[in-house]
Order: structure tokens, then C-alpha cells, then sequence
């Protein structure tokens, strides 16, 4: 690899989104500048190096930026070759990223709506979001550490938002999504997650989410249903 | 060596068009089944694809893969000709975000704007617009999204370069001009011209008698099944 490589990345203290990219980037032992963003203030950096969407994370290698967090993940996973994320085998890997998949458009969309909506769109984003909670679940079971086996693995870090979270949005929902009686496999798992040396230390203060979040769903609460996830 | 490739699709559906459309480039013999997607799904269907329940599924060998682009993925990994992914992982990188943009935004802008009611239409034209605008900007003047060849992104814009067309004229509504993206509009033509490509598109009439009669029922609003 060349002596010096230029690794930065953008970033929002709450995003989930960033987040992944933080832990595939330290499970991997890649040194990076990180950059806050305000994303409410957009600035001419982020603009320029993600027009398309305009939104954190975006990586940047060697000068080159790439955004959306599945797609920085595999790049993070094929150019950085030690503690590989993905399975080597091409049907494991079809099924990391099937549930990676499935999990970004059930669970964490209908959680996100869930929080930021009333009444029976709430509701019904709930039912969708636990269903699909109990397909994670019989995926967990019989798992050892991780769905990326004794390591923290792609799939673990696209659903390790869940791990910190999910308890937050519930209170400022007012919701339930998982019942610990009823998700032990799941329960388990985030607890290990949450003890994982990688981990600690890169989450979000739980106060200030509480905080930003309440707000937050108050914002998108009043407003028609928007782009932005954060 | 033998090997055990199925695909179950339906003939009008994009998302299981891609998947032929791989396997033909790479040469990989497969047998295709037909779902009735509307009215009756296989037991097969059910049993290999239960958290969806919708096509495309490849099976291989007896495992079954689920999801037009996770399957596209497993396709370029499994089978090593004509690769339809850059060797530079910054290129692919890039394959990979727009084939997700095409998903995530592009092709439900679309589908949108071509079926909108008259009070919504202009929003949904718009988004829309922006999305093909965009994709213009991409191609940058190349012939394919792949490059010299066709590639992921290609494959993954297919629905813009075949049903796209169809629906605007059953609907008479315009989005993909020559004038307004020029570049985009010369990129449908090249890529439906491929042999290969020609023979995996659904037959053009049987699609816009698909499509007026969709228009004509007053269908409701449509979902990735009905594709």
C-alpha cells in the first residue's frame, strides 16, 4: 500500500449512517481524518464532494469521494483487505447483503417512521417494523457472536444502529418495537455489540439524542413525509 | 461440469429481465420460469423467496438468491466472463452508487411521473427530471454506464431504455426527450441495440397492450411485483 494515504471522512455526530462507516474503517485499523458536518448548514465541501444527495457519510480516498454507507462499505472492505466484513463465499455474501437490504427498508425505515408519525401510520409502520425484527431474530438464532460469525461482520454493522438507537427512538416515540422477552437472540446479540472494543467509545451520547431526536420527530412529524433520515 | 441455473421471472418485469440479461452476457445457461406474479404465485416462488415473495430469484445449484442487484452482485462473482463490474474498486464503487440511485430514486420517480393523477403530475415530473438530469451527468458523454461495454448500471437502467419509452406512450406523456437529454436518450438506443440485450427485452406491443390496459382498468398504485 502507498506510504501515505489520504483517508477522511464526513460525517454528523447522530447519523447512524456514519457510524457504519466509523466501525468498518477502526475494525480494519484505517487511520482517517473525520470531518463534522452541520447538515442543517450545508457546506461548499460536502456539496462539492456529494452533489448528487448531498449527504453524510461521504468517504474520501486518495482525493476521491464516494457516498451512500452500503456502497462505501464494500469499498472499505475490498481496498483495506485485513478483518474482511463481507464472507468470502459469493453465497454467503448474497445473503449479507440481502438482509442488509431488507433490514435498511423494513426495519430501520419503519422505525423511522414509526417514530416521526401518528396514529395509524404509526401503527402500521410499528407492525412492519416488529415483523420484520422477527425475521432478524431466526437469523440470530444458533448464531455464536455475530452474523458475521466470531467477528463483527457487514451485516452486524449495517444493523448495529439497532444496538443504540432503537431504545432511544422508542422513548421518544412512545413506542415499543422490541419486547426483550420476546427477541433473545437479538437481545444477545446487541449486547455483545455494544461490548465490542470497536464499539465503545464511537456512540453518541444517549442524553443528547434523546434531545435532537425529539426535535427531530417533531420537525418531520409536522411536515409530509421527507428525504431526510436523520 | 453441470451446473443448475434457474431463474423464476415474469416476462414484463425489468428486475427479472437484469438477471437474464447478466446471464446471457456471461453465457451461463439457464432454465426460466414463468410466474404469474398477479394472480398465482408458485409454491416454488413462495418457498424460495418467502421474506419477498416476489421474482426475480436465481437458484443455483439449489440455493436460492433474491433481490435484481444482490443476484447481479453473486452473478459477477460466480461467473468470471465479461465482467460487468470495473476491476478498479473506485469504479466500482461508483457502479454501485448508481445502480442504487437507479433504484432507491430514479425508477420510483419514474414510475411516479408516468402514472401521477393530473394534480400531482407536476411534482412528480419534475423529481423525475432531476433524476434523468442527473443520470445524463453520468454518462458523460460515454457509450454505456460501463463504459466501452455494457455493465452493472446499464443492466440496472434498463427499465429507462425499454419500458420507459412504452409507458410514455401509453400514457402520452413525455419525460425522456432527445432534446432535453441528449446523451441518455442516445444511450437507450445504443443499449437496446445489443444483440444480446434485444433478446432479453419483453416483446414491445405485448408491453404497451400491458401498460393501456393497466391505464384503461385504473389500476392502483403499482408495486415492485407488478413490475
Amino acid at each position: 500500500m502507498a506510504a501515505k494515504e489520504e483517508v477522511k471522512l464526513l460525517g454528523f455526530w447522530v447519523s447512524p449512517f456514519v457510524l457504519r462507516v466509523e466501525w468498518a474503517l477502526k475494525i480494519k485499523g484505517v487511520k482517517y481524518e473525520y470531518i463534522e458536518e452541520d447538515i442543517f448548514n450545508k457546506s461548499t465541501l460536502l456539496t462539492e464532494l456529494n452533489p448528487v444527495h448531498k449527504k453524510v457519510p461521504v468517504l474520501v480516498h486518495d482525493g476521491k469521494a464516494i457516498g451512500e454507507s452500503f456502497v462505501i462499505l464494500e469499498y472499505v472492505d475490498e481496498t483495506w483487505k485485513q478483518n474482511p466484513l463481507l464472507p468470502q463465499d459469493p453465497y454467503q455474501r448474497a445473503m449479507a447483503r440481502f438482509w442488509a437490504k431488507f433490514a435498511e427498508e423494513k426495519i430501520f425505515e419503519g422505525a423511522w417512521t414509526a417514530l416521526c408519525s401518528q396514529g395509524e401510520q404509526k401503527q402500521k409502520a410499528l407492525q412492519q417494523t416488529r415483523e420484520a425484527m422477527e425475521k432478524i431474530e431466526e437469523q440470530l438464532q444458533g448464531k455464536q457472536q455475530f452474523f458475521g460469525g466470531e467477528s463483527i461482520g457487514y451485516l452486524d454493522i449495517i444493523l448495529g444502529w439497532i444496538s443504540h438507537y432503537l431504545t432511544v427512538w422508542e422513548e421518544v416515540g412512545s413506542m415499543e418495537i422490541i419486547d426483550p422477552a420476546k427477541f433473545p437472540a437479538t437481545m444477545a446479540w446487541i449486547n455483545r455489540f455494544l461490548k465490542h472494543p470497536v464499539i465503545q467509545g464511537t456512540l453518541p451520547p444517549r442524553e443528547k439524542m434523546l434531545v435532537y431526536f425529539h426535535q427531530r420527530s417533531k420537525e418531520l412529524g409536522s411536515t409530509s413525509h421527507g428525504w431526510l433520515r436523520v | 461440469m453441470s451446473e443448475e441455473v434457474k431463474v423464476f421471472g415474469a416476462w414484463g418485469s425489468p428486475f427479472s429481465r437484469r438477471v437474464e440479461l447478466a446471464l446471457r452476457l456471461k453465457g451461463v445457461q439457464y432454465e426460466y420460469i414463468e410466474e404469474d406474479i398477479f394472480n398465482n404465485k408458485s409454491p416454488l416462488l413462495l418457498k424460495y423467496n418467502p421474506v419477498h415473495k416476489k421474482v426475480p430469484v436465481l437458484l443455483h445449484n439449489g440455493k436460492p438468491i433474491a433481490e435484481s442487484l444482490v443476484i447481479l452482485e453473486y452473478i459477477e462473482e460466480t461467473w468470471k466472463s465479461n465482467p460487468i463490474l470495473p476491476e478498479d474498486p473506485y469504479d466500482k464503487a461508483m457502479a454501485r452508487f448508481w445502480a442504487k440511485f437507479l433504484d432507491d430514486k430514479c425508477l420510483p420517480a419514474l414510475w411516479k411521473a408516468g402514472w401521477s393523477p393530473e394534480n400531482e403530475r407536476e411534482k412528480a415530473v419534475e423529481e423525475a427530471c432531476e433524476c434523468l438530469k442527473t443520470l445524463e451527468g453520468a454518462l458523460n458523454g460515454k457509450r454505456f454506464f460501463g463504459g466501452a461495454t455494457v455493465g452493472l448500471v446499464d443492466i440496472a437502467a434498463n427499465f429507462i431504455a425499454h419500458w420507459l419509452g412504452i409507458i410514455q406512450e401509453a400514457t402520452g406523456h413525455e419525460l425522456l426527450s432527445a432534446e432535453k437529454f441528449p446523451h441518455l436518450f442516445k444511450w437507450t438506443d445504443e443499449f437496446v441495440s445489443c444483440s444480446i440485450v434485444k433478446e432479453s427485452l419483453p416483446p414491445r406491443d405485448k408491453l404497451l397492450a400491458f401498460f393501456k390496459d393497466r391505464i384503461a382498468g385504473a389500476m392502483d398504485a403499482p408495486t415492485e411485483a407488478s413490475k
